[in-house]
Order: structure tokens, then sequence, then C-alpha cells
């Protein structure tokens, strides 16, 4: 179970990159985390990783991992506990050195069985994520595989490690639409056969609908709406969750413009007062320029002015 | 394949060079405003003595068939003798080439071996004390004129300290009292083939001066390749995923990063090895080291055209060899260079 309470991440001093994001994750769960680019996806995994860049600084928040405060242990639950799936395969391995040596690496970082055990441990884990001849796969360079291979590797590594707990970064934005869907379905499997638990950051909503039971929708680094994706889907609460879905193919007549979209996330340097999704809102009242309340209802939450029977 | 196909392509191109150099060192003795028939003939020519050597040298041959001549005569290894001394080149150069080659692979051994690691370390530290620190060092060893160098080590540690020998490549106990056989003219080889322990420690003692004053420009060089290669690759995503994975930072830095900074380690190994072979004639005199500088800036002095010909040929044919073999290294390091 990972807790997340009020993250916010600036970058020097001055850039609000994530300003108040809330999760929380049940153990063995596939949990959604949706939003346009830049509105600050990727920073908040970085930060659950204890990877953030340089310049980037905690500024507030907690975390905690199955009980472990993650600001004094993230260091060494990261690559333990906790292991990245990013969104290019192809950048993500290293490019002159060969998969079983990269696996190997990993595998001796996090155990001390002795070499042709690990090979042994290496094909296994190839396997185990659905590649058909782990022993050629070890011996290869990263750019003789597709990208669907590469990224099965990567989530081999990711397993190696003994996380858990995997933050998948967009890991199907770089792959064909089939191969995206059987590394998806492969996730899925991996949740159910091994108990994993994975944070799904995505601007897909098909993904959320196709493999996450939970989401979290973010807006300018905000978390604006959490909840079980089948009641997120069905019957959204904030309005920016309802323009996304509106912005679905096939939510909308052929050739339209995405009205509900128009505009742009306000930039990480400003200060916001009160709506972050104000500007944009087709609902936004006067009393959106101050904070807008917390509300829930069963297991979701959302952040508006709108009452929940308005909305 | 592809592989197979990148390393002929490349001893085709290798060939041409040699080739190329072959008529540019012929063109240049067609050139230069000196009779080699005065120089064969000695001190004290006389007019006889001129048109004698004007015939054993064939000078009076057509131009086409005396680039044959000496064109075969190279390939043979058959460089004739000297005009200055009458020896043999051939046996000249058994002697000093394996000297500078010696000091040459030595000296660029040294050259990686304290310049990538600080590059290295100095990219991880980046902009910390060690950095500039590193950065400082490279600019002196850049900067600092060889012999100089060679001077100030001789002092610090052979003078003051007195822990290395002063010059030359052995002792005298292993040279002339109970001389090791001249078998490969590598002194390390020779004294290992020979079983002779005390003097093989004693040939290595020998070498580290020289060695070290040859090594410091190509290692300021290499310091500031890899440093500069290494903050780039530092910022690859597969650095952030390693890091992810919590491998451990000098793995990070040692056994993912540096593989990927091979390009400038062969660049230095290329210059520093070209550095060595031809432009160690200071390094040569002021450690008394008997090697290739030496004799072919004698030559050079003297308008001794056999023995600069060979000797430039020679050089070009060790420096090719090595630009072939690093090729080869690269590609077999980065796979994706056969491919470009
Ligand atoms: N190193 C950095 N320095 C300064 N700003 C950064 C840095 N990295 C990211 N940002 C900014 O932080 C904000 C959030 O970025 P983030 O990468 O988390 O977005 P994201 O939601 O993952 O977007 P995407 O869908 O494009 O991946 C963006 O405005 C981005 O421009
Ligand atoms: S608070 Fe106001 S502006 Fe913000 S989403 Fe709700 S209605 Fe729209
Ligand atoms: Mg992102």
């Amino acid at each position: 179970m990972l807790e997340v309470r009020g993250l916010q991440v600036v970058i020097n001093s001055d850039l609000q990159v994530v300003r108040k994001v809330d999760l929380s994750v049940p153990k063995g769960t596939i949990h959604g985390l949706i939003g346009e680019s830049g509105c600050g996806k990727t920073m908040t995994g970085m930060a659950i990783l204890g990877l953030l860049p340089k310049g980037a600084g905690l500024q507030a928040g907690t975390f905690t991992f199955e009980g472990t405060d993650l600001l004094s242990g993230a260091a060494t639950l990261r690559g333990r506990r906790i292991a990245l799936v990013s969104q290019d395969p192809a950048a993500a391995l290293n490019p002159v050195l060969r998969v079983g040596r990269q696996m190997d690496d990993v595998l001796r970082t996090h155990s001390n069985v002795a070499k042709p055990a690990r090979r042994a441990q290496a094909a296994a884990l190839l396997a185990a994520t659905g590649l058909p001849d782990p022993d050629r796969v070890l011996n290869a360079y990263p750019h003789q595989l597709s990208g669907g291979m590469q990224q099965r590797v990567v989530i081999a590594q990711a397993l190696a490690t003994g996380a858990d707990f995997l933050i998948a970064d967009e890991p199907t934005t770089a792959l064909d639409v089939t191969v995206g869907a059987q590394v998806l379905a492969l996730l899925r499997r991996l949740v159910a056969q091994r108990g994993l638990t994975i944070l799904m950051i995505t601007h897909d909503m098909d993904v959320v609908a196709e493999v996450c039971d939970r989401a979290s929708v973010l807006y300018a680094g905000i978390t604006v709406e959490e909840g079980p994706t089948e009641a997120l889907l069905r019957a959204p609460r904030h309005p920016y969750t309802k323009a996304l879905l509106a912005a679905l193919p096939d939510a909308r007549p052929k050739g339209q413009r995405l009205a509900a979209l128009e505009g742009a996330i306000p930039p990480p340097r400003q200060i916001i007062q009160g709506c972050a999704f104000a500007p944009r809102c087709p609902m936004a009242m006067p009393v959106c320029a101050t904070p807008p309340p917390r509300r829930t209802e069963g297991e979701r939450f959302w952040l508006c002015h709108l009452e929940a029977r308005d909305a | 394949m592809a592989l197979a196909r990148y390393l002929l392509r490349r001893l085709v191109l290798s060939v041409f060079v040699v080739l190329g150099v072959t008529m540019l060192v012929f063109t240049v003795a067609q050139v230069v405003p000196s009779d080699p028939a005065a120089l064969y003939a000695g001190p004290r020519p006389t007019a006889a003595l001129i048109a004698k050597a004007r015939e054993t040298l064939h000078l009076d041959a057509p131009l086409p068939e005396r680039f044959l001549t000496f064109a075969h005569a190279m390939a043979t290894a058959d460089f004739g003798v000297s005009y200055k001394s009458r020896r043999a080149i051939s046996q000249d150069l058994a002697v000093y080439l394996p000297a500078t080659l010696e000091l040459a692979i030595f000296s660029t051994g040294l050259a990686l071996l304290i310049g990538i690691p600080s590059g290295v370390i100095a990219a991880a530290r980046r902009g910390g004390l060690l950095d500039r620190l590193g950065g400082l060092s490279s600019i002196v060893a850049v900067a600092m004129p060889t012999f100089f160098l060679a001077m100030l080590l001789q002092g610090v540690f052979c003078q003051w300290l007195g822990l290395l020998p002063l010059s030359g490549r052995i002792g005298k106990e292993f040279s002339v009292i109970d001389p090791v056989p001249f078998v490969t003219g590598f002194m390390l080889i020779d004294t290992a083939l020979a079983a002779r322990f005390d003097a093989f420690r004693d040939a290595m003692a020998h070498l580290i001066l020289p060695g070290l004053t040859l090594a410091a420009y190509p290692a300021g060089v290499a310091m500031r390749l890899t440093r500069s290669a290494m903050i780039e690759i530092l910022e690859r995503r597969h650095i952030l995923a390693a890091r992810a994975l919590g491998l451990s930072e000098a793995r990070i830095l040692f056994g993912h990063a540096l593989p990927n900074a091979v390009g400038p380690a062969l660049t230095v190994i290329g210059l520093s090895f070209a550095y060595a072979l031809t432009g160690a004639v200071l390094v040569e005199i002021v450690f008394a080291w008997p090697g290739l500088g030496r004799y072919v800036s004698e030559a050079i002095l003297s308008k001794d055209f056999p023995v600069i010909a060979a000797a430039a040929l020679v050089v070009t044919l060790c420096y090719v060899a090595m630009n072939l073999i690093l090729d080869m290294v690269q590609a077999l390091v980065d796979p994706r260079v056969a491919l470009t």
C-alpha cells in the first residue's frame, strides 16, 4: 500500500511542477495516473522513486509505503521494493551492453547468488515476461530486439530487483498498438500471478479503462479526482475528468474538434490561487477563484466547487 | 557480416594510406636539394667516388624504375644501408623501433590509466572540488613542456628521492655484466622470456619516468575528453534507469556509462601513440632512451635519406596497424559502429 499526501515538487525554487498530489494505491492493484502532457505525472513517479532531477526538491508531502516513511528510506526502497518501467524501452537499455549483462547487474546487486544460477534466474524472468527464446535474448544487444521485446526486458529487469511495486511511466506509448496491448496484458498478468502493485502513468484514458482498478486524474500537478476506474468513467465528477472523457475518439462525432480541451495547463511558474482548471472550465463560477473544497463520495474524491448533484 | 565488411573497408583504406606515404617519401627525396651520391661517397669525395656511388645507388635509372625499385625494397623490408654509417638500416631499426614502441605502449597505457578514471570522477563530481582540481591538473599536464616535466621528474625521483634510475633502458648489470639475450627488443618481454625477474623489475623502473613524461599530455587530453563524454552520457535515460534499478554508483559510472565512452579513449590511444612514436625526441634525449626519435633526428640533420624513408614508412605502418586495431576494438565494444 502506497500513500502519498500533499506531494509538492519545486524546481529551482520557482517552478511548481507538482503542486499537490494525493495518491493511495492498495496492494495488488493497478492505479492509473492520468493527465495532459506536462501536468507532473513523471515528476510524481520520480519523487516516489527518489530520483528527482538536479535542482528539484520535495517541498512538502508525506509518503508511506507499507508503513515505511519513504522520505527517510526512499534510497533503500528504490530498486528493491519499487522499480521503474519507463516510456521508451530503447532508451532505457544500455546500447553497448548485452541484455544478459544488464540483467545480471541487477540480479547481483540484489542477491548473492552465484553467477550460473543468476543466468538461470535471468532466463526465467525473461520467460516470465513472455519472451520466447530467453537464451537468445540474453546474448543479444538491445538494438537487435524489437520494441515489444525491449519493453519485456525492461519489465524483467524490474522484476529482477525483487520489487513488488512498479512505476510504469507510459509503458506503451513508444510501441505499436497491438504490441502495447500485449505489454498491458503482461502487466495485468504479473499483478494477478505475482501480486505486484503498479502505478500506471498514462495520458490515454483507454489504458486506464483497460487495466486500471483505480485512477487519479492530475491537472497542473494537482490530483483533481481519484476513484475506482469504473465509477470514474461512468460518472466523472470533476469537469476536467469529463473533458478528458469527452476527448476520447469514440465519445465524440467524427471530425469534431475537442472543444472540451481547448487552452493549455497553467505553466509551472504560475501561482495558483483558486481552482487550477478555472480558465478552461465550462462550468466555472465566480467562487472558483477560491480554492475548491475536497468532496468525497464512497471510495472517491474530487476537488470542485460544484456539488455532486450538479456535477 | 556487417562487421567483416566494415573491417575489410578499413583494411583497403589502410593499404592506400601506406602506398600514398611510400610515394610521398620517394617524391620528397627527389626534390630535397642534396646529393645522395656525395653523401654515400664519404667525407672526402672525389669525382670518381661520386660517379661510382651514383652507379651503386642506381641514381641514373629512369624515375619510374627507381620508384619501383624503392617500393619493392620497402615492401621486402630491405631498407638498404645508411649513407652515413653504412650500416644496414633494418639492423638499426630492430634495436630502435622496439625501444620506441615499448615506451609508446607503456606511456599510452599510463595515459589511459590516469586520464580515464580521473575523467570519470570529474564528471561524476561535476562542479565539485575534485572536478576543479582535475581540470587544473589536466591543463598543467597538457601545457607543461615535455623536457621540463622530464627534468622535474628526474629531479624529484632520481636526485631527491633516489627511487628511480635517471636514464637508459636497463642497468649496466643486465646489459653489460650479465646481459639479457636480445630476442624481441622489448626489454620487458626479453627479460621475462629469460626469466630474469630482477632485470624485469629494473627495466620497468627505467620505463616509469620517460613513460610518465610522455603520458602527461595524452592523459590530460584523455581526462577532458572522458569528462565531457561522461557528462553527456550520464544524462541519458538508461543511466536513470540503472539508478532506478538500484545499481551502485560505481557500477553505473564504470560498468554502464564508461563503456559508452570508448570513443574518446580510442581517440586518445591513437593520439598518444603517434605522439610517442615520433614526437618523443626530446624525451628520448633527456632520458638517453635509444629510440627511433633520436635515430631519425640525426638522420634528418645529415640528410641520410634511406634512414628517413625507412623510418617514415615503419612509423606509418605502426600507426596504420594501430588504427586498424582501434577500429576493430571500437566495432567490438559498440556493436552499432559497424552498421553505420
Ligand atoms: N528537469 C526539469 N527542469 C525544469 N522543468 C522540468 C524538468 N523536467 C520537467 N519539467 C517540467 O515539469 C513539468 C511536469 O513534467 P512531467 O514530466 O512530470 O510531466 P508529465 O505529466 O509526465 O508529461 P508527459 O505526459 O509529457 O510525460 C512540465 O512543465 C515540465 O516542463
Ligand atoms: S472548481 Fe470551478 S472551475 Fe474548478 S473545476 Fe470546479 S467548476 Fe470548474
Ligand atoms: Mg511524463
